[in-house]
């Protein structure tokens, strides 16, 4: 399945853009979190960071639809 | 209030949501705000401003050169002045009327209840994950609202946690949103990741304006909710945040109900670091022997500004040029701080290097510790 990968933060130094196309196995969100830690492992280390879907935050059973946009926004500090 | 309030309130006062009793609810508040850096800066001259009775500043720290490009309170003659009793002679002059307490520690789970306490509203300004988890709790458990907003680069966050709600339930906090901290070189400070000069302008303006709106009961604040801001591109999210049951600090069974180590939670949050660390006061004693081998993984215009004499092998040559760092002997791998350092170490272990040691704070705690004469940046 296609979707829009939108990335924030150090999510989008990792994936090297801030939006991307994935082609993934599966529908699920934790089929998409699997394949973005063996396309970038340092998302190994991002173990908290939580995937939002149409504007609310959804947990790894979520199933996606074809285009989605899921969006990644890990936690920055900076003031 | 009297003439001269009528007539400095003027133009907030004659909104007629906002209306006369919404500023005596502002003259009658008082806010803390943590940092006087990027996001305090913004943050305290509007609060200062619009009449906040009385205002906490928290900062430790001083005015460098390098907080001006953004942080527009400050001048170049402030250079290594206090920051929160500047801040507070300036922002008197912006507004005589409000009260200022200048508190210049750094605030730990020691003294943050202390400090927190006896506060209608805390805005969160500081600049490491450690203080934000920190001010988080203890606002949980003293019960009091806190405004967020965190930037990176040309981005920045904003939400309110702990807001009390019209039927006197909470709304959620930063714990819902962020359950566990990332190990500390995935959340880069401004001072390693970077940050547009404009850009704490518009994230702490953002924050001032869900303060008033807190104080005041005036509109919608962002309780329950994260935006997200790019400037890049000018996109922006908002994204509902819900309690999470498995919360530790309010979910259905909390464990944490008083303040903890926060920096050793979030130092030591993922796995057990196989990485040897060095102090900068044991790397002078070495280097007045010499063996050691010095490597700099910054880039070279941070070099330029302060060396150690390391060899420059900036962090994202570090795979492509390790046949220049030796194996036969202790070799001290050293950044600004301490967290590239230890990613190159990570980086280098992998190809079987096992002789590496981290500069513990950088060279930012050797300025500090050993030669204040050097430049900080």
């Amino acid at each position: 399945m296609k979707i829009q990968i939108i990335a924030f933060g150090i999510a989008k130094d990792i994936v090297g853009k801030k939006q991307m196309t994935l082609d993934f196995e599966g529908k699920s969100v934790g089929e998409v979190r699997t394949c973005l830690v063996n396309r970038f492992p340092e998302f190994e280390q991002l173990a908290s960071l939580r995937f939002a879907v149409n504007t609310s935050y959804v947990d790894d059973s979520f199933e996606l639809t074809e285009n989605d946009e899921v969006v990644l926004i890990p936690p920055v500090s900076g003031g | 209030m009297n003439k001269e309030e009528l007539l400095r309130y003027n133009r907030q006062i004659i909104i007629p949501e906002f209306g006369e009793q919404g500023q005596q609810k502002l003259l009658n508040a008082s806010v803390l705000v943590i940092g006087a850096g990027g996001l305090g800066a913004p943050i305290l001259q509007y609060l200062t401003a619009v009449g906040v009775g009385r205002i906490g500043i928290v900062d430790f720290d001083e005015v460098s050169l390098s907080n001006l490009q953004r942080q527009v309170l400050f001048n170049t003659q402030e250079i290594g002045q206090s920051k929160a009793s500047t801040a507070a002679k300036k922002l008197a002059l912006l507004n005589p009327d409000v009260k200022f307490d200048v508190i210049e520690e750094a605030i730990s789970s020691r003294n943050a209840m202390e400090i927190i306490g006896g506060y209608d509203l805390v805005v969160d300004g500081s600049d490491n994950l450690p203080t934000r988890y920190l001010v988080n709790d203890a606002c949980y458990l003293l019960k009091i609202p806190l405004v967020y907003g965190a930037i990176f680069r040309f981005e920045g966050q904003v939400s309110v946690f702990n807001a009390v709600h019209k039927d006197g339930s909470r709304g959620p906090n930063y714990r819902d949103l962020f359950p566990s901290p990332p190990p500390p070189e995935m959340v880069p400070s401004c001072s390693e990741g970077g940050v547009l000069g404009v850009l704490p302008g518009i994230i702490g303006a953002m924050m001032a304006n869900e303060a008033i709106k807190l104080l005041t009961h005036v509109g919608e604040t962002l309780s329950g909710k994260l935006f997200v801001f790019d400037a890049l591109d000018f996109s922006t999210f908002q994204l509902s945040v819900e309690k999470n049951d498995q919360n530790p600090l309010s979910g259905k069974e909390p464990t944490i109900t008083h303040l903890v180590d926060y920096e050793a939670f979030c130092g030591g949050a993922v796995g057990q670091s196989s990485i040897r660390e060095i102090s900068v006061h044991e790397l002078k004693e070495k280097m007045s022997l010499g063996t050691l081998e010095l490597i700099d993984v910054r880039e070279d215009y941070e070099y330029e500004i302060a060396n150690l004499g390391g060899r420059l092998i900036p962090l994202n040559k570090v795979l492509s040029k390790s046949s220049e760092i030796p194996q036969d002997r202790e070799v001290v791998i050293m950044c600004k701080t301490g967290g590239r350092s230890k990613k190159a170490i990570e980086l280098l272990q992998k190809q079987g290097f096992n002789n590496l040691l981290n500069l513990k704070g950088g060279i930012t705690a050797w300025q500090k510790e050993i030669d204040k004469s050097m430049t900080a940046y």
